[in-house]
């Protein structure tokens, strides 16, 4: 048994590896976010490698470095397929770089794990969206708001680009359909890396003193969050006034702030650190002890790729093979125990079912979970609150196999 | 059979029910109300409580604002945690005899945060301390609790305080304005106590005054007052820009001073600035992080003992830079400009190996954090500070331009760089001198801009762009067009906001630059000179 295996691991030296691409940015202003999701890979391989790898074959991790720089994020993608042959790539983080790398995905036909919340509006074969569509995170965040805190004023605070304008939009028609009236929503956007927010926070502050309670919904971008926060913090806007509820701020962007003027701002995501199931707990001991470091954190797009490489390797098992299209095929139905104690599958659509959880900030930069959905919630890729959208379904299983298939006309290829 | 059976349990209902009033003051039912996950049923306990008049009450209601509540799930008692970490049970107000374990802490959110600082208002109207007395008038004001309204004016015949008699007439006025059962005369004083209040808070209340809840009377006279606070407010809100609009120019100012020699009077177009502001910056976090380990007493004076620090590195590195690389290249723009930004991202890369890519926590200073509020004008400590730090820096900068050695020196070499070496000034080490001044005084930037912004290897990215926009228009080589430039872009910029939204109020502001520059190539102060024919 032991010769065998180390035959075994002699032989995974030699040649024979499964090779896992890591396209994730460790330099430029991406690499804030990105770097710990490249270690949360190595992490997950070494594991596996730990417990004898896959269908026998030892892991073995490219690491690439596109630079925050999106073309490169396509070349690099390109030279993980071609040349490094990698059969699975887990990467990317703005909607931007997926949407650079697509088309090399679908040309080659191998398969990308993209674990971070987005606009959705799509669906591709060759991607599985492990992270939120907006149903997954902004609409039950915004219910949550409605039902508990009585908010009916909105502002809509976003950074200028594709992720906030799409869910802003979304979340406006849903409002709407609930009754809340135009003046009483206020949509504002800022450039990336805004840092002076007095305006706006005051702009903010006197929308919110009209007598009906109000809430800001804020889809603001990583490093902005930060003077915005702060601002919030030096006008004395107290979460108990109005709250703010981020869909982009998770354990890591609080690490740079006080938090103790955030105290019961709000967050939505899928994965809090502070999740007090064993599950959560022995991954937070193993990854604090394979970085070597008691304080590290985790947070939502980490769990999302633990969730995805977990289901890769149980499609891999059960195809038999890395064949990206079997794989593919294989990785339909698969579910695979989530962090937050649940299980989470991979559906037709090739995104995957989540719980959603609302956390409140506390004074030591975590979050406190005060509502949670009661199972989990399957993904809406093409929002049903759109006007282009809401008659299109992605279902990726033979015989329908489309990613836009319109269900009025009965055609694939509604909206790409 | 069966009707005595029912005759028996409804007797035992009403028994039992009967007994409800009687128990409903016990503590240590109205206490176990707390004892539970759901946050409706912990908001009402808190109701109960306040109203209960059980002893130390306000203990415990302070201990679950601080998180420090907890209870036994077993047989629901609460106990609490008192300021030296010992526990205390709520009941008996008292140690328990031995450590209780198993112990489940009370949860808070928004709703049971907003729930307690209304019961504690209303708690503490009549506390010795004066502070505690208007926070407890302003939790009044927002709660609007009918029932403080004897309270309330019991304490305001006693008060003697006029800052807190003034809170508590305001809580008055916001209960009376809307309460339907008041006498009219009562709210009809209430909408103009409210109109001479003025704020936000005020209009929103008056706004609320209608026909449907209010007699023609007090709705004629709140809307009244409404149109005087409209008034007053719209005023404000200009001189609120224009404050805006000073505390983003003075940002821009000592972002861009450092440019404004190294740029403006040296003319090497210098991308690492951004970057010298970034290690100022990263001084800042350090000293904070060597103070909170060995002297924690001392956290208020972090920055004064980082300003010389952050000046010293970023002045080292500036010297670095002009020494190993920049000399070779003078009067090579094009080079210099590929050289200092390659500097600049090798900068960016060793400080995110050193420090990590996420961003650093600065704390603010005491002083540095609160509003001051002026009738609604509000002022932010930290803003404050800040353009009053880089007036500082700026007249300090030109005095030493104007009134020392090296000054007088430095502005020979600029303005005749043949002429001065004629005269026997050493020019190169005049250039070093020169670099390494611009490259400190931006690294005393990096202390102040890490108390608004990022301390992140990106903080100096995002101003060296704005830094360059300053410089140019201001006039290059002219440290008081720089100041001008910087004020000017700041309030432009702040006054444009709310007309265009952040991202088109920026792009006009371009375009409208691009217009000027195309004016006055420049800037606002042009050199005169010979530096200007070379």
């Amino acid at each position: 048994m032991v010769a065998g295996s180390l035959v075994a691991s002699i032989a995974a030296k030699a040649e024979d590896t499964i090779k896992i691409g890591i396209l994730h940015s460790l330099s430029g202003t991406m690499a804030i976010s990105e770097t710990t999701l490249k270690d949360t890979m190595l992490y997950l391989i070494d594991e596996q490698n730990k417990k004898g790898g896959v269908l026998g074959k030892k892991l073995e991790a490219v690491v690439v470095d596109p630079a925050s720089n999106w073309p490169l994020f396509a070349e690099k993608a390109r030279e993980l397929i071609t040349k490094d042959k990698v059969v699975a790539t887990f990467g990317c983080w703005t909607s931007v770089s997926r949407k650079s790398v697509l088309p090399v995905f679908e040309e080659l036909n191998s398969i990308l794990f993209y674990p971070v919340q987005y606009e959705g509006e799509e669906s591709s074969k060759n991607i599985f969206y492990t992270g939120a569509a907006p149903n997954q995170q902004a609409i039950p965040a915004v219910d949550y708001l409605m039902e508990n805190e009585k908010v009916q004023r909105w502002v809509l605070a976003g950074t200028d680009y594709v992720y906030p304008r799409t869910t802003n939009k979304i979340l406006e028609a849903y409002l709407k359909s609930k009754g809340v009236k135009p003046e009483d929503i206020m949509i504002n956007y800022t450039p990336f890396g805004h840092s002076d927010w007095q305006t706006i926070v005051a702009d903010i502050k006197k929308f919110g003193s009209a007598g009906k309670k109000t809430a800001v919904v804020s889809t603001i971008n990583g490093d902005a969050n930060v003077p915005f926060y702060k601002e919030l913090g030096n006008q004395g806007i107290k979460a108990t006034d109005i709250p703010v509820v981020a869909f982009s701020v998770g354990e890591e962007e609080l690490a740079g702030i006080d938090t103790k003027p955030l105290v019961g701002h709000l967050a939505a995501w899928n994965y809090f650190e502070s999740v007090d199931v064993p599950e959560n707990k022995a991954f937070i001991a193993k990854w604090q002890a394979y970085t070597k470091n008691p304080k590290r954190t985790t947070n939502d797009p980490m769990e999302a790729h633990v969730i995805g490489f977990n289901m890769w390797v149980k499609a891999v098992e059960k195809a038999g093979t890395t064949d990206a299209s079997k794989v593919i095929d294989a990785m339909i139905g698969v579910a695979v125990p989530n962090l937050t104690g649940g299980l989470s599958t991979m559906m037709p659509n090739h995104h995957i079912t989540k719980p959603v959880l609302i956390g409140e900030i506390k004074a030591d930069g975590q979050f406190n979970t005060v509502w949670q959905t009661p199972g989990t919630v399957v993904a809406n890729e093409w929002s049903p609150y759109l006007e282009g959208s809401k008659d299109l379904i992605a279902d990726w299983r033979a015989p329908l196999s489309c990613g836009n298939f319109n269900v009025k006309t009965g055609k694939c290829g509604g909206k790409s | 059979m069966l009707r005595s059976i029912l005759l028996t349990i409804s007797l035992l209902l009403c028994s039992l029910l009967s007994l409800v009033p009687a128990r409903a003051d016990d503590p240590t039912i109205v206490l176990s109300r707390l004892a539970t996950d759901n946050y409706g049923d912990i908001e009402a306990g808190i109701t109960a409580l306040a109203s209960s008049g059980i002893p130390g009450s306000e203990a415990i209601l302070n201990a679950l604002a601080d998180s420090r509540l907890s209870y036994r799930p077993s047989d629901k008692v609460i106990f609490y945690k008192d300021t030296s970490g010992g526990w205390i049970e709520a009941v008996t107000n008292a140690a328990p005899a031995e450590a209780p374990t198993g112990l489940k802490p009370v949860k808070v959110n928004n709703r049971v945060r907003r729930a307690l600082e209304a019961a504690l208002g209303s708690m503490t109207l009549m506390s010795a301390d004066p502070q505690k007395r208007i926070s407890a008038a302003d939790a009044v004001f927002k709660s609007r609790d009918a029932n403080t309204l004897a309270a309330l004016d019991a304490v305001i015949a006693k008060e003697g305080d006029a800052t807190v008699k003034r809170h508590f007439e305001d809580a008055r006025a916001a209960v009376l304005i809307l309460k339907p059962d008041a006498p009219e005369a009562d709210r009809i004083q209430a909408a103009a106590h409210l109109g001479e209040r003025g704020d936000q808070d005020s209009l929103a209340l008056l706004g609320a005054v209608t026909s449907a809840n209010a007699s023609t009377n007090i709705v004629a006279s709140a809307s009244l007052a409404a149109k005087g606070i409209e008034r007053r407010l719209a005023l404000l809100s200009t001189l609120q820009n224009a404050w805006y609009g000073l505390s983003l120019g003075s940002v821009l100012l000592l972002a861009a001073i450092g440019l404004a020699i190294t740029f403006g009077v040296m003319g090497i177009i210098n991308m690492a600035h951004g970057e010298m502001v970034m290690l100022g910056a990263y001084t800042t976090f350090v000293v904070q992080e060597v103070i909170r380990a060995k002297a924690p007493g001392m956290f208020d004076w972090s920055l004064p003992i980082a300003i010389p620090l952050a000046f010293c590195v970023s002045a080292l590195v500036g010297l670095l830079i002009e020494r190993l690389i920049i000399r070779y290249l003078y009067g090579r723009p094009l080079e210099t400009l590929l050289a200092t930004w390659g500097v600049s991202l090798m900068l960016q890369q060793t400080v995110r190996s050193i420090f990590g890519a996420n961003n650093r926590e600065v704390g603010a200073p005491s002083y540095m954090s609160g509003v001051w509020d002026l009738g609604g004008f509000q002022i932010t400590y930290g803003r404050l500070w800040i353009i009053v730090f880089s007036m500082a820096v700026f007249l300090a900068l030109l005095g030493v331009m104007k009134g020392t050695s090296l000054g007088l020196r430095m502005r020979a070499v600029i303005q005749n760089r043949r002429m001065a070496a004629a005269m026997g000034i050493r020019t190169p080490v005049v250039d070093a001198l020169t670099f390494a001044l611009g490259s400190g005084v931006a690294g005393i930037a990096g202390v102040a801009l890490s108390q608004i912004d990022n301390v992140s290897p990106n903080l100096g990215q995002s101003y060296i762009i704005d830094s360059f926009l300053v410089v140019v228009f201001g006039g290059v080589g002219n440290l008081w067009g720089t100041l001008l430039g910087a004020l000017s872009l700041g309030l432009a910029n702040k006054f444009l906001e709310p007309l265009a939204g952040a991202v088109l109020g920026k792009i006009v502001l371009l375009a409208l630059i691009i217009l000027f520059i195309q004016r006055l190539p420049r800037g606002l102060f042009a050199l005169k000179g010979r530096a200007v024919e070379s």
